[in-house]
C-alpha cells in the first residue's frame, strides 16, 4: 500500500509536469460541468433557502423535511431518472442532452439544488430571527429582506457554495449514466478514475483521484480569497 | 450581493451555451472490451481521417447497449451476443448485422488451480471441476455478452443454477475490470475476454488456465440502430461507419491492434494463432 502511494504520487506528479493534453481536457471538463451545475443550484437554490426562512407559509415544515431528506439523494437515482428524461425517447428527448456535458450539467443541479436550499435556510434562519422585526418594520418587501439576509450571510454562503460544488465534482453515479464517459467528450476525473480502476491500473486511478483532491483545495482555496478581497 | 448574482448568472449562461459549433459525429453504443483494451482508442483516429466523422462510445455491457439502441440513444452498435443481435433485429429495432471481428473467451483462474483445470480442453468439463470443488467462481452477473456466455456455458456443463449456490458462486453484477479485481481478490475463478484480460493489469495471483475451446469463440457483430427510430437516427453517417469496419481498410486497421506484440481481435479474413 505504502509503495502504491508513493508510485500514485510520483504519477500525479509526472501527469501534471508533462501537461498531459487528455488529463487537462478531462480536469476542464470536470471543473466546467461541477462548476456551473454549482453555480446554478446556488442561483436557484440561495434565494429559494433564504425566501423558506422569510416566508411563514401552511406546509413550510413539510417542505424543509422533504428538502433536508434530498440531501442523502443517490447519485445513481439521480442519473437514472435524469436519463429516461433526456433519452430520446423521454419526454425531454428532442433537446439532444444525452451522452453531452450539458446532459451532466442538468443531472448535478438536481443533485446539489437540495443542499444549497437546506444549507441557506439554516444559515439565514438565525439572521432572520435577529433581525427580521427591524426589517418589516422597514416596510421591505419578500425580495429586499431576502436580498439583505443573503448579503449578511455572504461569508457563510462561500461554505454552502463549496459543500455543492464538493457533492458535484466528487460524484460518479449521475455523470456516468446520463454523459456516458465518453472519451474526449464526456470522461471526467471520476469517470476515469472509475474506468482506470476496472482496467486494473490502480497506481494511475490513484494519480488521478490524488489530483482531484489537489483541485478540490485549489477550489476551496480561491472561493475564500475571493471572499477576503470583496469584505478587505 | 446584487452584482455577484448578476455575475453568477451570466457565467450561468455562458455554459450552458453549446461548447463548440456542431460537429460531425455518430454515437456508437459498445461493449467494455473493445473499450478498455484500447481497440478504439487504434481504430477510431483511423476512421475519422478517412472520413471525418468522430465516433463517441459509449462504452456498457451488452446488454445495457442493446438497451440504449432500442430507446434510438445511439445511432450503431458493435457488441457480442450473436443470439441477442439477432432477437435485435428481428424485434426491429436495427438493421444490417455484420460479422466484424472475433477473438475468444478464456478461463481465468488462481495459479494453485484448486479445482485442477489446468490442461483442459474443454471448457464444461472445467466448469464442472469448478462446480464440483466448489472452487469460488466470481460471476460479471451483469446481462452483459461474457455474462449471457457464461451462463450458455454452465447449462451446457449441467450445472444449473441451483446447483451454483452463493457459497462459492459469486455473482457481482459489475464490469469486466471489476469482476477481475474482485477474482484477484478472492482468487477466483472467472470467465473472460481475452482483450480485456490482455489490457488488465491488476492480475495478481490469476493467470489463463483454460483456453482454446471451440465453444469459446467470442464474435461481435455491427449493427446499424433502425432509421424508423427517429430523425435524429444519423443513418448515413453510422452507415460509413458500418461499411467502413467491414471494408478492406477497417479490416486492416482492427488486424493491427497490438497490445505487447499479441493480436487481440481477428477479422474473418486473417486466422487466429493456433
Amino acid at each position: 500500500m505504502a509503495y502504491d502511494l508513493w508510485s500514485a504520487l510520483a504519477l500525479a506528479f509526472a501527469l501534471i509536469t508533462s501537461a498531459d493534453a487528455e488529463l487537462l481536457d478531462i480536469v476542464g471538463l470536470s471543473l466546467t460541468v461541477s462548476g456551473s451545475a454549482s453555480l446554478a443550484a446556488f442561483a436557484i437554490g440561495g434565494p429559494i433557502g433564504a425566501w423558506l426562512a422569510v416566508k411563514a407559509f401552511r406546509g413550510r415544515q413539510g417542505v424543509l423535511v422533504v428538502v433536508n431528506a434530498l440531501l442523502g439523494l443517490p447519485p445513481v437515482v439521480v442519473g437514472l431518472v435524469v436519463y429516461l428524461l433526456i433519452s430520446r425517447s423521454g419526454p425531454l428527448g428532442g433537446l439532444g442532452l444525452l451522452f453531452t456535458p450539458s446532459g451532466m450539467v442538468l443531472a448535478q443541479i438536481i443533485l446539489t439544488l437540495p443542499i444549497v436550499i437546506a444549507l441557506t435556510h439554516r444559515l439565514v434562519m438565525p439572521l432572520w430571527r435577529e433581525h427580521g422585526d427591524d426589517l418589516t418594520m422597514d416596510g421591505a418587501s419578500t425580495i429586499r429582506c431576502i436580498r439583505t439576509l443573503l448579503d449578511m450571510a455572504r461569508v457563510g454562503l462561500v461554505t454552502v457554495y463549496l459543500a455543492a460544488f464538493g457533492r458535484a465534482i466528487a460524484e460518479v453515479g449521475a455523470i456516468m449514466m446520463v454523459g456516458g464517459n465518453i472519451r474526449g467528450h464526456t470522461r471526467t476525473m471520476t469517470t476515469a478514475i472509475a474506468l482506470e480502476t476496472s482496467k486494473g491500473d490502480l497506481p494511475l486511478a490513484l494519480a488521478l483521484g490524488l489530483i482531484l483532491i489537489g483541485l478540490s483545495v485549489l477550489v476551496s482555496a480561491m472561493a475564500f480569497s475571493l471572499d477576503r478581497e470583496k469584505r478587505g | 450581493m446584487l452584482n455577484t448574482w448578476r455575475i453568477v448568472l451570466a457565467l450561468l449562461m455562458l455554459s450552458l451555451l453549446p461548447a463548440k459549433a456542431q460537429e460531425r459525429f455518430i454515437t456508437l453504443a459498445s461493449t467494455t472490451s473493445t473499450e478498455q483494451s484500447g481497440l478504439f482508442g487504434h481504430i477510431l483516429p483511423l476512421f475519422r481521417k478517412a472520413s471525418g466523422i468522430e465516433v463517441r462510445v459509449v462504452a456498457v455491457g451488452t446488454g445495457q447497449a442493446f438497451a440504449i439502441g432500442m430507446k434510438g440513444d445511439s445511432d450503431a452498435l458493435l457488441v457480442h451476443d450473436r443470439s441477442g443481435e439477432e432477437r435485435f433485429i428481428t424485434d426491429g429495432h436495427g438493421i444490417d448485422r455484420r460479422d466484424v471481428m472475433f477473438n475468444d473467451f478464456v478461463l481465468i483462474g488462481p495459479r494453485l488451480d484448486p479445482a485442477g483445470i489446468l490442461g483442459l480442453t474443454e471448457a464444461d468439463e472445467a466448469l464442472r471441476r469448478i462446480a464440483a470443488t466448489r472452487s469460488a467462481f466470481a460471476s460479471r452477473g451483469d446481462d452483459s455478452g461474457t455474462h449471457r456466455m457464461e451462463l450458455r456455458l454452465w447449462s451446457k456443463a449441467g450445472v444449473d443454477s441451483g446447483a451454483r449456490t452463493s457459497s462459492w458462486y459469486r455473482e457481482l453484477g459489475a464490469g469486466m475490470g471489476a469482476t477481475l479485481n474482485t477474482a484477484s481478490g478472492l482468487d477466483a475463478y472467472t470467465l473472460a475476454d481475452r482483450a480485456t484480460w490482455a489490457s488488465f493489469k491488476n492480475r495478481g495471483p490469476l493467470t489463463i488456465l483454460m483456453e482454446g475451446d471451440a465453444a469459446l469463440f467470442n464474435p461481435y457483430g455491427s449493427i446499424l440502430v433502425s432509421p424508423a427510430k427517429g430523425r435524429h437516427i444519423k443513418a448515413a453517417d453510422a452507415r460509413a461507419w458500418h461499411e467502413w469496419l467491414t471494408s478492406p481498410d477497417g479490416q486492416a486497421a482492427i488486424s493491427s491492434f497490438r497490445i505487447d506484440g499479441q493480436q487481440l481481435f481477428f477479422t474473418p479474413a486473417t486466422k487466429p494463432r493456433s
